[in-house]
């Protein structure tokens, strides 16, 4: 096992992939000479050329819309929109095309592609550098969700995205770029599969359901309400969609109170989803109401530090609302 | 390489075959029989030009709603195409999962396209550019009505497409109206071809109702785009004769004089008297291929009508790839 940040992760998937398959090919803003603005995909031009490794114009839809027409001929496009802020002008193609093509041809064509692209605040990115835009496609049958919270994680869920024969939103926690270390196997071959959420911390007293950058933050705040006699038990979602179920209901049997933790804007946002699903099915498992704590409900991540703290969720945060739920 | 007669004569019996397909659906519609259709009457002529343009089972056709003679001239049967019409199970363009006329023909390498247009232009785009990353010599044609042009996908697909110098062939079947918008309120330039002058590309006008002239310069584009010289952007200028839709009335936006002015060059009447000029066929010659048509399209009506509907569950699959597909 080695060390390694999230980022690297990210770009250690990329690399083997493309050297597994021939297929896989790179394209977006300033991914070549320049190795992605968040240096995601270093190296990969001098290592596979500019042919599979495609500079872009600065244009998102044309990405997204070349990447499905060389998906349709059978390649494996990755397509990375530089961030989630600027996937809009690509919507049209990922809902209207990407999602629908399989269905829509009866299973005649398929779109096997992944849209890479780093979300989340708290970098100092104002309202078009900070967005979290899942909830957009947590609701859009046809594509998958993936959102890895560590580099195990993200290397092997991106691994999986590349030979997923469907279209996969694979959002990165851009703060957690080189903040988030973790150990993945060195020279040993791996994925982690689409679909599944996990348990990382065990825990009785209650559940946080969460998923990326607030995962890791959630991990600290368990830490920090452990020294005061409140067992958290943590579940990464990672992909969320489709819909794991089960591990959720799981875990609501077993602690009986659920708070569900994002930085995307509370109303609409995937803890919607997350507590209807435990009102429907684990209602009778519960001792609280179904909590959240998530982004405020305003535009953006405003640009001025006090502002953008105001907006951001963070462990303390976090901790104050687990001990909340605690003492109901 | 000049057509023969045989070549002339068969893309004249494509044209009319689809004519009277197309017009038997407006008839299905007019009894009630179907529920929708949207026509390519009066651009039978551009469309068979182009088709005849390249290698069936080779190249790839990225088309839009108004393509069914070149659906036709591809192998698409009468038969499916009116199953597609009553959505009937299994017909090929998607499985009756999509309104009539969003083709699809995964056997023909027909890309399956959507309703909202220019969608499909940046695919056409990515077919091209897959095909240059793999060296092969195969060639994308892909289509798009003017109206369609104003969409900035449009232009992003001719732009990547002239940036990578890829196979594809981008042709703009210029019909006039978008449902009742004209070409003035649609664009500030004379042509849709002249916009490809902006993004690097000759634009080639034809005239769309002439479907030998339309054979040669679509040839043209599709030798330069297989030796590796790169895409093109070609008008086909004709005049849309119907309604845009079975749920339209042309009527409240353009006068009767105007559309039986245009009738005067419906290129059904302009080939045929052009092969009859070149001894290729006969008027008798001709009489029997509207027998054999209207024939065909009777047959093609009769399957369809007895071929079942597909059950409503059906309706839950295939949405990934990689689970069983129940249909």
């Amino acid at each position: 096992m080695t060390e390694i940040t999230l980022v690297e992760a990210v770009r250690q998937a990329m690399d083997e992939e493309l050297a597994r398959d021939e297929n896989v090919f790179i394209i977006g803003e300033d991914v070549g000479v320049r190795g992605g603005v968040f240096r995601a995909t270093q190296g990969l031009f001098e290592k596979y050329g500019g042919k599979r490794v495609v500079d872009s114009p600065l244009a998102e839809l044309t990405i997204v819309g070349v990447g499905i027409g060389a998906a349709l001929y059978g390649k494996r496009p990755i397509c990375e929109i530089q961030f989630a802020d600027f996937i809009y002008p690509a919507f049209n193609q990922i809902v209207s095309e990407a999602a629908k093509m399989f269905y829509r041809s009866n299973g005649d064509w398929s779109v096997p592609m992944v849209i890479r692209a780093p979300y989340g605040g708290g970098i100092g990115g104002g309202l078009y550098h900070s967005q979290s835009v899942e909830a957009f496609f947590t609701q859009v049958p046809g594509v998958k969700v993936v959102i890895p919270s560590n580099p195990y994680d993200a290397k092997g869920l991106l691994k999986s995205a590349v030979r997923d024969p469907n279209p996969v939103m694979f959002f990165e926690p851009k703060k957690g770029y080189r903040l988030i270390k973790g150990e993945v196997p060195e020279g040993e071959e791996y994925t982690v599969p689409i679909g599944p959420a996990k348990v990382t911390r065990e825990g009785q007293d209650l559940t946080v359901f969460t998923y990326g950058m607030m995962h890791h933050y959630a991990l600290q705040a368990a830490e920090m309400v452990a020294k005061e006699g409140i067992d958290a038990e943590i579940v990464d979602l990672r992909t969320l969609y489709p819909v794991d179920r089960q591990t959720i209901l799981r875990s609501v049997q077993k602690t009986s109170k659920a708070l569900i933790v994002h930085e995307d804007n509370l109303t609409g946002g995937y803890g919607a989803e997350v507590a209807a699903t435990i009102a429907e099915w684990g209602f009778m498992d519960l001792d609280a109401p179904v909590r959240r704590l998530a982004g405020p409900d305003v535009p953006g991540v405003p640009f001025s530090h006090p502002m953008q703290e105001w907006f951001m969720i963070n462990p303390e945060k976090i901790a104050d609302a687990i001990r909340d739920l605690a003492a109901f | 390489m000049p057509l023969s007669k045989e070549k002339k004569k068969e893309m004249f019996w494509t044209m009319l075959l689809s004519r009277r397909l197309d017009e038997r659906a407006w008839v299905l519609h007019r009894q009630g029989k179907i529920a929708f259709h949207i026509s390519g009457i009066g651009q039978e002529a551009a469309q068979v030009g182009a088709i005849y343009a390249i290698e069936k089972g080779k190249d790839w056709l990225v088309p839009y709603y108004r393509d069914l003679a070149m659906m036709i001239a591809m192998g698409m049967s009468p038969t499916e195409f009116v199953m597609s019409l009553m959505g009937k199970a299994g017909e090929p363009t998607s499985g009756a999962r999509q309104m009539p006329s969003h083709f699809s023909l995964r056997r023909a390498r027909i890309v399956s396209h959507s309703a909202p247009v220019a969608t499909q232009s940046p695919h056409a785009s990515g077919l091209g550019f897959a095909i240059k990353m793999d060296g092969k010599d195969e060639v994308v044609l892909t289509t798009i009505g003017e109206g369609a042009t104003s969409q900035g996908e449009w232009y992003e697909a001719v732009n990547f497409a002239a940036i990578h110098q890829l196979p594809v062939v981008f042709i703009v079947e210029n019909n006039q109206y978008a449902i009742s918008v004209p070409q003035q309120k649609q664009m500030a330039v004379a042509s849709a071809a002249d916009k490809a002058c902006g993004l690097g590309l000759p634009g080639i006008e034809v005239d769309g109702t002439q479907v030998f002239e339309v054979y040669e310069e679509v040839l043209n584009a599709v030798e330069l785009a297989r030796k590796g010289d790169g895409p093109s952007v070609i008008e086909t200028n004709m005049y849309r004769l119907t309604p845009h839709s079975s749920d339209d009335d042309d009527r409240s936006y353009r006068t009767r004089q105007e559309v039986e002015e245009h009738k005067k060059k419906d290129p059904i009447l302009l080939t045929k008297r052009l092969l009859i000029e070149e001894a290729i066929i006969a008027e008798e010659d001709y009489q029997k291929m509207e027998e054999r048509a209207k024939a065909e399209v009777d047959q093609a009506v009769e399957a369809a009508r007895e071929a079942p509907y597909p059950e409503g569950e059906a309706a839950a699959h295939p949405v990934y790839a990689g689970e069983v597909n129940h249909d």
